[in-house]
């Protein structure tokens, strides 16, 4: 520019041009700067962001494995084997990766649970929670293609069983599943399209509705645990007054967030990366071998409170269809709720005593999806199965005789 | 023209300009989509296979494989057939009429020959491979128990002729493979008597 103050520094000059080009300075003060959430934003808060690094890890751990590992039914297995001991640091790359994939469903199932808590998936955040549960959907997509990756025991028959849930659909049932895996079994042709939906197709949807879910939430704004929306008190500044900008407060907030979540993942990587059977299961040690089912299986934690629910039904596709059930009503939980105050600070006693059996209820079905199905475990399922169900079935008529609380006009500070 | 008349037109070229693209879009899936059926390689792999029953000895199983499936041979004694023929009350379906088998391996013992049984060997819920308890009345089966077939993986049970019992959640019997005798010894999985005639 000729007219450019001499005083201004060559970085500002360069950031004038990029802005010029590319709204550079606009999305950082749109998205960062002058992004403003709740000064009383709590610990439940960090979660979102942990979710992005454990993306990050995943995509940059997964991007590396592909460079060493074979998707072929006589390879696979023995390519894994030679990450973990010839590579140099593939095991630690590996241990990452698959560290990595529990770890984003402990942190995705808090972040969902902190929306329960503070009613952030109400208007006007519907749209927001819907392409966090397609992204929730997405992700268990994307571990269950990439657990089949190692071929061991465990991969083949967990693949068997989720695969086979299709042939429950009557009519197509039979050729879908033959479409899916493209043979009459579970072969190398099923392994390589997994391995191709694993690292492409359903990492890039990831990529994408976390960009969607973003732009939502900057376009609503952020909730806070007083469930009020600070946009309703602006200051004369038009900034509003319980607001901060996100950046520096909140990402000074999340830094600490991070550093400890690091901390943690890391001891697990170095430490505990089969987590005694739970992260990496035992039988998948064992080559896949189509002629034997291992005695016990179960799959990965995170599934096994749908696993519990499909095994608690004596009949195939009742069980596939509540199994599928169990995640839809998740989709329809803004619709359920039919109480106006949406953080549980307020709340009557009947939702929060609700939402403690659905915790209750999800954890004893996800222990019981990792045992086998006999006896008193059967029975139990069936039970925390009504009560999985009773928790969003009965929800309207619950939240709509609620007696809540007064909600404050400004967000308030516990000690 | 007036700008009604030229919105109407535009509207209308903007909706069959939308329509045409679709179904463009529909047929250009198609090559996608079929591209995950089974390939001319996966198909022409499942081919039958023979098998050499002569050392089967009675109360026996023989684990073969036929198109990527463990295929199951079972010599039944006279004592497991008769074990078995006062089952048929707790079963789901006794007669087969629901369940995936050729004509020929229906009725109570669903084989061409009474004494040999062949199955595929994948649990008709989820696919798991069941184990072969034969033994009368176990601890863990409980001691109505006459012997069959128990899946791990969800508790499905099956009588010696791969019939499912009642309140399990398999649906349908274990299937019967089409085979048929070369002679007395061997047995062919996979094709039938009559040419093309798999059931």
């Amino acid at each position: 520019m000729s007219n450019a103050n001499p005083q201004e520094s060559r970085g500002a000059q360069l950031l004038a041009w990029i802005d010029a080009r590319f709204p550079l300075s606009k999305m950082m003060k749109e998205h960062a700067t002058e992004y403003y959430a709740s000064k009383n934003f709590n610990w439940w808060y960090v979660f979102g962001v942990l979710a992005m690094v454990v993306l990050v890890i995943q995509l940059l751990t997964g991007i590396f494995l592909t460079m060493n590992y074979k998707p072929s039914a006589a390879e696979a297995f023995a390519s894994v084997e030679y990450i973990m001991r010839d590579v140099e640091w593939g095991w630690l790359i590996r241990y990452m990766h698959s560290t990595g994939a529990s770890a984003f469903f402990i942190v995705v199932y808090l972040h969902m649970f902190r929306a329960m808590l503070y009613g952030s998936y109400k208007k006007p955040r519907e749209l927001l929670w819907l392409i966090g549960m397609v992204i929730y959907v997405a992700l268990m997509a994307e571990g269950f293609f990439g657990y089949l990756l190692p071929w061991g025991q465990m991969s083949y028959w967990g693949a068997q069983v989720i695969i086979s849930l299709f042939g429950a659909i009557p009519v197509v049932g039979d050729p879908l599943v033959e479409w899916i895996r493209g043979d009459f079994f579970i072969s190398d042709i099923t392994l390589n399209r997994f391995f191709a939906l694993h690292v492409i197709a359903v990492p890039l949807a990831l990529c994408m509705l976390v960009v969607m879910h973003i732009l939502a939430l900057h376009e609503t704004g952020s909730n806070n645990p007083d469930g009020i929306e600070i946009k309703e008190n602006k200051g004369p500044d038009g900034i509003p007054v319980d607001g901060v900008a996100f950046h520096p407060y909140l990402t000074a907030k999340d830094l600490v967030a991070i550093i400890i979540f690091l901390i943690i993942f890391c001891a697990i990587v170095f430490f505990a990366p089969e987590m005694g059977g739970y992260f990496l299961e035992h039988a998948n040690f064992e080559p896949a071998n189509s002629l034997k089912t291992p005695e016990h299986i179960a799959p990965v934690w995170y599934f096994t409170p749908f696993y519990a629910i499909l095994r608690a039904i004596p009949d195939k596709l009742g069980g596939v269809i509540l199994m599928g059930g169990a995640i839809v009503v998740l989709f329809l939980l803004p619709w359920l709720d039919r109480c106006e105050v949406k953080s549980i600070r307020y709340r009557g006693w009947t939702y929060k005593f609700a939402l403690g059996c659905f915790v209750v209820s999800f954890l004893v079905l996800g222990w019981l999806g990792l045992m086998p199905a006999e006896g008193v475990y059967t029975l139990l399922a069936r039970i925390f199965t009504a009560v999985y169900f009773a928790f969003f079935l009965l929800m309207p008529w619950y939240t709509s005789i609620e007696k809540t609380k007064p909600v404050p006009d400004r967000v308030v500070y516990h000690k | 023209m007036s700008t009604d008349e030229g919105l109407s037109r535009r509207h209308f070229l903007a909706v069959a300009t939308s329509v045409t693209a679709g179904v463009g879009a529909v047929f250009a899936a198609v090559p996608f989509l079929a591209s995950w059926k089974p390939s001319a390689r996966a198909q022409a792999a499942g081919a039958p296979v023979e098998v050499d029953i002569s050392k089967l000895e009675e109360g026996a199983l023989l684990r073969v494989e036929w198109r990527g499936k463990p295929v199951w041979v079972l010599r039944r004694s006279q004592t497991m057939l008769d074990r078995q023929a006062g089952s048929s009350a707790e079963l789901r379906d006794p007669e087969s009429n629901e369940s995936d088998q050729p004509d020929y391996a229906k009725g109570e013992f669903r084989a061409v020959k009474d004494e040999i049984l062949v199955l595929v060997a994948n649990c008709t819920h989820l696919g798991c491979v069941p184990t072969d308890r034969f033994e009368v009345a176990p601890a863990d089966l409980g001691p109505d128990w006459v012997g069959g077939f128990f899946c791990p993986c969800h508790g499905s049970k099956f009588d010696l002729s791969g019939r499912v019992y009642a309140g399990v959640p398999a649906p349908t019997n274990l299937t019967v493979p089409p085979y048929r005798f070369v002679s007395d010894d061997v047995i062919v999985v996979g094709e039938d008597t009559v040419e093309g005639a798999a059931a």
